[in-house]
């Protein structure tokens, strides 16, 4: 149980698919300007992870090595596929904002490198759990940058005011900058500082 | 190993491929009704939201649409409207769908690049148009519109007053233009700026625009503007210029001038 409980927390601080491995920064920029999005977003993705690792790993040794990327991406492109599905069929105004990039999970490094580097040698249920993992710890991010970039950007969270703005007859004067692309880039980086501040061992050499 | 001879991998690949197939197809499918219905649903909203009947989450859509509107197919070069004789599988009130009829090679056309303004390079010849029926006859007429933005193709509604010059009510219903500036146009408190303004002047010139800046209340033309939104220059000269487009003479103006020529003939 002890193990299970590491693989999945793991990812969160430790070994952040974003913070540490750099990979899924895409996508982190583009669904976050909005906390609703980014949830939908996560939860599709920790599906996908989670999935594409059971069931590479279920397949794992009947794969010639030669042709292991075409099967992976094959089984990956299904998963994200029946993630839109849903999605349309169930949030279709979430998935009218979220447009294609639902649909580029397909190309997110987290996924194909999780498959790649964990999935190929470990049993299916270890392999999920590792995918929930790393979902959580994408999903993680995507939720602070979203909230921070909703919250300032807008006033709002899930579409609620918080901060009256003064377009609205409030205080709130809102920063459009947190709307846009890089504002993401500058509170990952910030979460990244503040993750190998306490956890040293992160920082690379030089 | 046995899993590298070419017998097994395709073998393998072949399964994997086949399985896959099943479960993609399977969620298209079954999922497909619901989406149908949200899509059509998102629109009904939008045709309420334009014409100012969608109060609150808790409005039944359908019904609501089914009791306070009625649909009616309009040419747009004559007028007229088009009876439910000429209907077809693609041209049909029920089922209206703005972008495939404007792609059919029957229906649509070719747009003169110099006569479109709104860069939508392909137009429908007749369109779906909606009436909210109020007290005595018809209280406001609805008319879809859609036009480039800065990013993206936006599709949106705009409603007139039966005076057919004032403005009641503007939404888009589907574009992809950058959240939180040019997806502005969707701010609740900028389609509201729509409503009262004046489409036309008096001898019937098509006046509006959306200006950049704000628009000055003093200014004999401020009932002809709307204000542009602070750092969506481009997705609002988009907007101004699909709502000049569509009523103009290659949208609804002909219809427009034969409605209103019959109902001044009805007064005389």
């Amino acid at each position: 149980m002890k193990k299970y409980r590491e693989i999945i927390l793991d990812p969160i601080f430790n070994n952040n698919p974003i913070a540490l491995q750099i990979l899924g920064i895409c996508s982190a920029l583009a669904v976050t300007s909005k906390l609703e999005t980014s949830i939908v977003m996560s939860l599709a993705v920790i599906f996908v992870v989670a999935f594409s690792n059971f069931f590479v790993s279920l397949v794992r040794n009947h794969i010639a090595s030669s042709i292991r990327i075409l099967v992976e991406m094959t089984i990956i492109a299904s998963l994200v596929i029946i993630a839109d599905q849903i999605i349309k069929a169930y949030a279709y105004d979430v998935s009218k904002q979220l447009s294609v990039y639902v649909g580029l999970i397909i190309t997110n490094c987290i996924v194909m490198g999780r498959a790649e580097a964990f999935a190929l040698q470990n049993k299916p249920l270890v392999s999920f759990m590792d995918g929930i993992g790393n979902g959580i710890g994408y999903s993680f991010i995507l939720l602070v940058v979203g909230f921070i970039r909703e919250l300032f950007g807008a006033g709002k969270l899930l579409g609620f005011t918080i901060l009256p703005l003064t377009t609205d007859g409030g205080w709130y004067a809102s920063n459009g900058m947190f709307l846009m692309p890089p504002s993401a880039f500058f509170l990952i980086g910030i979460i990244i500082w503040v993750i190998r501040t306490f956890k040293p061992e992160q920082v690379e050499e030089d | 190993m046995a899993s590298d001879s070419i017998g097994k991998t395709i073998g393998v690949v072949v399964a994997i491929c086949f399985v896959a197939a099943i479960f993609v197809s399977s969620a298209a499918v079954g999922l497909k009704p619901v989406q149908e219905e949200n899509k059509k649903t998102d629109l009904l909203k939008n045709i309420l939201i334009a014409g100012d009947l969608y109060e609150s989450e808790q409005t039944d859509v359908v019904e609501t649409f089914n009791t306070k509107l009625t649909g009616e197919i309009i040419d747009l070069e004559t007028g007229n409207i088009v009876p439910e004789s000429e209907y077809d599988d693609i041209l049909n009130i029920e089922k209206f769908d703005i972008k495939k009829v404007a792609n059919s090679a029957e229906h649509g056309k070719e747009l003169d690049p110099k006569k479109d303004i709104a860069s939508i390079a392909r137009m429908p010849k007749q369109v779906a148009i909606y009436e909210v029926s109020g007290g005595s006859g018809v209280d406001k007429y609805i008319f879809p519109v859609y036009g480039k933005g800065l990013w993206s193709t936006m599709y949106g509604f705009i409603a007139l007053d039966s005076d057919l010059h004032t403005i009641k009510g503007f939404t888009f219903y589907d574009h992809g233009e950058t959240p939180g500036l040019g997806g502005e146009v969707d701010n609740p408190k900028w389609k509201s700026s729509w409503v009262g303004k004046q489409a036309y002047d008096e001898d019937w010139n098509l006046k509006i625009e959306v200006i950049k800046g704000l628009v000055d209340p003093d200014s004999k033309n401020a009932k002809y503007q709307v204000d542009g939104l602070s750092g969506s220059t481009l997705t609002t000269r988009g907007v101004s210029n699909l709502v000049r487009f569509w009523l103009g003479e290659e949208g609804y103006k002909p219809f427009i001038t034969k409605l209103r020529e019959e109902k001044n003939s009805e007064k005389i």
